[in-house]
Order: C-alpha cells, then sequence, then structure tokens
C-alpha cells in the first residue's frame, strides 16, 4: 500500500492522465467533528465499461502493457476498506471516471494525509497541459486551486515545469491548507506572530 | 501582520525565472522522474521535490522538470532521466532523494555521469 493518502490521490490522478483526461477535479472534505476524510478524483477521459468496472478491484486487471498486474485502484481500495471507510468508482465510457474513497479518521488504520502540496505541484508541473483543479473543504470552508487560473498569472503552461514556480507554488499550497486547518487568515496570522 | 502570500505574487517569480518553453525542443536540459504507481510507492515524488529543492538551492534556473509514467522497469524505481543539450539520455535507477545533490553536482553542473547510479544509456 502506498505511504499515505497524499501519495494515493497522486496515483489515482495518474490514472485519470492516463485515461487521456483533460480535465480532473480532486476534492477532499474534512468534517471534524463527524471524523470522517473524502476525497473524489474525477476525470473527462476516457472511462471504462461495465466489463472492465466490474473486475478492476482486482490487482490482475490492467491494461497496461508494461506492467501485468496494476496495483493503483487495489491499494486504495485496501486503505478506505481497511478503516471502516468507503470505496467506489462510477465511470461511463467516453465520459470519464469519478473514484471515492472516504476513511475515518478516529480508526488506528487511518492513513495520515501526508504532503498535500508535493502531490499538487507534481500534478502541475508533471502535466502542465491538463486542467487540474484541487479543492479542500473543512467544515463549510473551502480552499480552491484552479490550474487555469495560475497559467493566466503566469502567461504560459510551460513556466509551471520551473522549479522556482513549483517551490513558490508548494509554500502557498501549504500557507493556504494551514489557514484552512486554523479556521481562517486572522488565526492564521495571530499564530505566525506568537 | 505577517504577510500572507497572494497567488498574484507569482508573477514577479515568473519574471524571474528563465523562460523554459526551448526546453523540451532540445535547447536546455531536462530532469525526467518516472511517476507511475511503482515510482510512487518506491519513492519517487520525494526524489522530485529534492530535485526542485536542489535546483533553487544553487540557483540553477534553466533546466525543465518533468514526469513520465511506468515505463515497466519498475524494480529500478525510482528512476531519474538526465538529458542535456546534445548528450545521450542518461537513465538512473534506485535514486534516492540523498543521491540527486551529487547528480545535480556531478552531471548537470560539471557533466560528469554518476555511473554508480546509472542503469540505461540512449543516444
Ligand atoms: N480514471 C480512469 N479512467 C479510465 N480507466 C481507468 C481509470 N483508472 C483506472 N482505469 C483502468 O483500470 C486499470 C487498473 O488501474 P490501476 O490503477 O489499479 O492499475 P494500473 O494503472 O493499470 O497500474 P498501476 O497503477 O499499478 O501503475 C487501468 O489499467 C485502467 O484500464
Ligand atoms: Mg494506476
Amino acid at each position: 500500500m502506498l505511504e499515505d493518502l497524499s501519495h494515493s490521490i497522486l496515483d489515482i490522478a495518474e490514472n485519470a492522465v492516463n485515461a487521456e483526461a483533460t480535465k480532473i477535479v480532486i476534492e477532499i472534505a474534512e468534517g471534524l467533528d463527524e471524523n470522517k476524510i473524502t476525497m473524489i478524483v474525477s476525470d473527462n477521459g476516457k472511462g471504462m465499461d461495465e466489463d472492465l468496472l466490474s473486475k478492476i478491484s482486482d490487482p490482475f486487471v490492467t491494461s497496461r502493457k508494461t506492467r501485468r498486474v496494476g496495483l493503483g485502484i487495489p491499494f486504495l481500495r485496501q486503505a478506505a476498506e481497511g478503516c471502516d471507510g468507503f470505496f467506489e468508482i462510477r465511470s461511463s465510457p467516453g465520459k470519464g471516471t469519478s473514484v471515492t474513497a472516504s476513511f475515518r479518521t478516529d480508526h488506528i488504520d487511518c492513513p495520515p494525509m501526508g504532503d498535500l502540496a508535493a502531490t499538487l505541484i507534481t500534478l502541475l508541473l508533471g502535466w502542465p497541459d491538463k486542467r487540474w483543479i484541487f479543492r479542500y473543504k473543512i467544515n463549510g470552508r473551502q480552499f480552491e486551486l484552479d490550474s487555469d487560473e495560475i497559467v493566466r498569472v503566469l502567461g504560459d503552461k510551460e513556466s509551471l515545469r520551473s522549479c522556482e514556480v513549483a517551490t513558490w507554488l508548494k509554500g502557498w499550497i501549504d500557507e493556504n491548507l494551514s489557514i484552512l486547518r486554523l479556521g481562517g487568515s486572522d488565526q492564521y496570522a495571530q499564530d505566525k506572530k506568537s | 501582520m505577517p504577510k500572507i502570500r497572494n497567488l498574484e505574487d507569482l508573477r514577479k517569480i515568473k519574471e524571474s525565472a528563465k523562460d523554459l518553453t526551448a526546453a523540451r525542443s532540445g535547447g536546455r536540459t531536462r530532469i525526467i522522474v518516472g511517476m507511475g504507481t511503482c515510482g510512487i510507492a518506491a519513492g519517487a515524488r520525494e526524489v522530485m521535490t529534492a530535485i526542485l529543492a536542489e535546483l533553487e538551492k544553487r540557483g540553477i534556473k534553466d533546466v525543465a522538470v518533468e514526469t513520465t509514467g511506468c515505463i515497466g522497469m519498475c524494480q529500478f524505481e525510482p528512476l531519474v532521466d538526465v538529458i542535456r543539450p546534445g548528450e545521450p539520455r542518461i537513465t538512473y535507477g534506485n535514486v534516492s532523494p540523498e543521491d540527486v545533490p551529487r547528480i545535480i553536482a556531478e552531471h548537470l553542473i560539471n557533466g560528469n555521469v554518476v555511473t554508480d547510479k546509472v542503469i540505461g544509456r540512449t543516444d
């Protein structure tokens, strides 16, 4: 299994890239009172038919040609089900796919979130031609990143491959996630001062 | 109040960064990290983060960092390819974040391949 949720998100997002998606939405919702975290990765890629979809949790089902086993989906399913969570894939051929996994955060086997900002810059820098939308919601508040907006500021997509841009973006994402976790920018500013 | 980063500030960063549009057409050095499931499980994301940090630390701006999917050499992941313009493509295998400063100093800067980590070469 992968180390933590941020690594799983990177991996599931890469499936979407391989399915020739042009737009990929990653949504994470955390309800602090209900001890639950839900992630949904949806794409507009080529999708899967019923037959493939029904077999996909089997590691010996893969459309890859370089290796006979596919590990990504079985990994995530195991991680979610291992902590009383929920796992589901919906897909329709030609339209796209959405993968939902939820986790009970108070369960002893719930994987930690890990470095989400590292996952996001890997996606932005790795596949700058895709449109990436990332939303993180905690108790009704949210942080949203839209790669179209970043590209608009930068003026071109290729600049996403620059290490200075990526490093700056990582700091920006980390900061926004901290603000979100602390419940707002006023609280964040106060914490930074003390 | 401490300053909180604003997305618009990114414009200034971009202005000081080098134009990388020529990189893919062969004009500049490229570093490519394998980012399939096997790569991710072996630590490819950490290797990529280490590459960004090292380039940033040394102020190297004219390098394009890219990713690629699984190429079927899973036992050698994390895989990192270095392509200097006009030179063969060098593939490094089982790269850890600790190897990154050496590869950047020796290969990218000094032009000497780090032979003990090489698993492939394409002319
Ligand atoms: N978002 C998606 N859109 C379309 N097909 C998908 C998507 N995600 C997975 N699949 C299909 O399900 C198969 C299994 O996916 P899984 O991630 O488990 O393994 P893999 O991607 O083939 O290999 P690995 O993840 O080990 O590199 C894929 O080969 C692909 O055919
Ligand atoms: Mg996969």
